[in-house]
């Protein structure tokens, strides 16, 4: 695929992804290490490029991990306009990365059940 | 400020004996010297003699653009090639090019309504006329030449290309107005931009831009941009290239010059001639050209005639913004759809040109017109619901500028084929 052929060639490291199909077209949704960098080589390379806030959730790697995420937001009526998942090796821990329509009181609501949000270092943005 | 005091601000009466006696004279040229109108002329058992005011007009055959096809070269010429001092030709995207002839006196006419033109936006003999249409075949250029000349302004006869410098000689030179295409003027405004070119401190004060349809919306953004006055020219190398008329500062229509070149509206399907105020196809008869005249032309540009008096002083017949062409109308379940409605809603909602295409297909006796329009970054979202809304929004603006349903896709960037010269928009897969 060009997008990551692109992003190889500017040394840019993708950190997570996921695709989004419709009938006519596909969203590549993608955590990169250098924001700044791959949103310009990209429009430069004639893509149509969007920054999106997302919030990343730390779970641990174990059955159940996400459902109590989940059940938190549900609790407090907080819609997941989408989501998707990583592992981190080492750590034996699961990035769940979700898009809110309002990030900020998702953090909070989560934050306050104790549920870890894991900020851009954890994630290996520059 | 008019050129021409007495023939653009003419009483109703004046006109109508100017053009009653001029029509008069060109029937009988082209009756007597072109064997195409003799022809057509004999099989409506009609003579020159019939016709004894503009009124009569009705009472003549259209010309169709085939017909000067069927023509070609030198068929639709009323005088010998030694009084015809130059020709040119249209841009012929398809097939063999339109050809104009003109007389010494044809010159002079064109050099006339030119100056016409150029007035309106102002331009005096003080004035520097950066001339950016095309020197050659095309009428452009020469046209307007002819126009700044007769009026005693300085010409500098830049034509098209190399546009660094053309911003360098505009900045060099003091360039008051500036002639060129619409889409040439915002390259310019981006170029020079890109150069760091402040266009609002430079003397470049009022342009006429045309030979091909452009939006009020851009408009607003050459003014912007270039901070200068920006009016219509309209023309066509059929008729005698750009001159056929021009808008005046009041921007409420172009302004022909009907002493000349008598409009007519009609009703592309019937060619019934419509009144004042209703829109169809715009019809010229050059009442007096010389080398190549034409006897109600049909020009195939959509517009609406306005006969009222204008607040600047003139009385010539104004015509609306051309709206579209009556080859690329498309007639579906009954309803007359111009691309330009539908491009005219896309540049509303998206804020810049669009990438789109019509396609017209017929399922069982249904026509169906989907549009798919290309997404760019003011439309992307990560969202598929957030598409979705867009998506919904172009389809029920469209349709209500429309009146019928239409289907909306939105497409990957770059998937709708780009052209160098006019984009082919419309795919019309109806086997009839």
């Amino acid at each position: 695929m060009e997008i990551t052929e692109v992003l190889g060639e500017s040394d840019i490291n993708l950190r997570a992804l996921s695709l989004a199909d419709t009938s006519d077209f596909g969203i590549l949704r993608m955590i990169v290490d250098n924001i700044d960098k791959a949103v310009k080589v990209l429009k430069d390379k004639g893509f149509i490029v969007k920054e999106t806030d997302v919030v990343a959730v730390e779970v641990p790697d174990k059955p159940g991990g996400l459902a109590q995420v989940l059940e938190v937001l549900c609790i407090a009526n907080i819609n997941v306009e989408y989501m998707y998942a990583f592992f981190e090796q080492p750590k034996d821990k699961a990035l769940l990365i979700f898009r809110f329509e309002d990030p900020e009181r998702a953090i909070e609501v989560l934050s306050a059940k104790g549920i870890q949000i894991a900020g851009g270092e954890t994630l290996g943005i520059g | 400020m008019m050129w021409n005091n007495e023939r653009e601000a003419l009483t109703d009466n004046a006109k109508k004996a100017l053009q009653s006696e001029a029509l008069k004279g060109l029937v009988k040229r082209a009756y007597d010297r072109i064997p195409f109108y003799t022809q057509k002329f004999d099989q409506l058992g009609l003579k020159p003699a019939h016709i004894s005011s503009i009124e009569d007009i009705t009472k003549l055959p259209f010309t169709n653009k085939t017909d000067l096809r069927d023509n070609y070269p030198f068929g639709m010429f009323a005088v010998p090639m030694s009084e015809v001092v130059e020709t040119h030709t249209s841009s012929g995207t398809t097939g063999k090019p339109v050809i104009g002839g003109y007389t010494k006196k044809d010159i002079d006419l064109w050099s006339e309504v030119m100056a016409r033109c150029l007035t309106m936006s102002g331009t005096a003999p003080s004035d520097i006329v950066h001339n950016a249409y095309g020197y050659g075949l095309f009428t452009g250029g020469l046209g307007v030449h002819y126009g700044a000349r007769r009026i005693g302004a300085t010409v500098i006869p830049v034509s098209g290309g190399n546009t660094k410098r053309q911003i360098m000689i505009m900045q060099d030179f003091g360039s008051t107005i500036l002639t060129c295409t619409p889409s040439y003027t915002l390259y310019l405004a981006e170029v020079g931009e890109e150069m760091g070119i402040d266009f609002k401190g430079l003397p470049l004060r009022a342009g006429n831009f045309g030979a091909e349809p452009w939006s009020n919306n851009m408009r607003i953004e050459i003014e912007n941009r270039l901070g200068l006055l920006a009016l219509d020219i309209y023309g066509l190398t059929e008729i005698i290239g750009p001159g056929v008329g021009n808008e005046c500062e009041q921007k409420t229509g172009v302004h022909l010059c009907d002493d000349h070149f008598y409009p007519e509206i009609i009703n592309p399907d019937t060619g019934e001639v419509l009144p004042p105020g209703e829109v169809g196809e715009l019809v010229i008869t050059t009442l007096t050209k010389e080398a190549t005249p034409l006897i109600r032309y049909r020009t195939r540009d959509i517009t609406t005639l306005k006969p009222r008096k204008c607040a600047c002083g003139r009385t010539s017949m104004r015509m609306e913004r051309i709206m579209g062409r009556t080859d690329d109308m498309l007639i579906i379940r009954g309803v007359n759809v111009f691309p330009s409605q539908i491009e005219e809603v896309l540049v509303r909602i998206e804020g810049t040109e669009p990438h789109y295409q019509i396609v017209v297909d017929r399922v069982g006796s249904l026509d169906v017109l989907e549009i798919l329009v290309e997404m760019n970054e003011k439309m992307i979202s990560d969202e598929i619901k957030e598409l979705e809304q867009v998506e919904l929004k172009i389809k029920s603006e469209i349709e209500s500028m429309l009146g019928i349903k239409v289907g909306v896709k939105l497409v990957e960037p770059k998937t709708i084929a780009r052209s160098e010269g006019k984009a082919k928009r419309v795919f019309d897969k109806r086997t009839l």
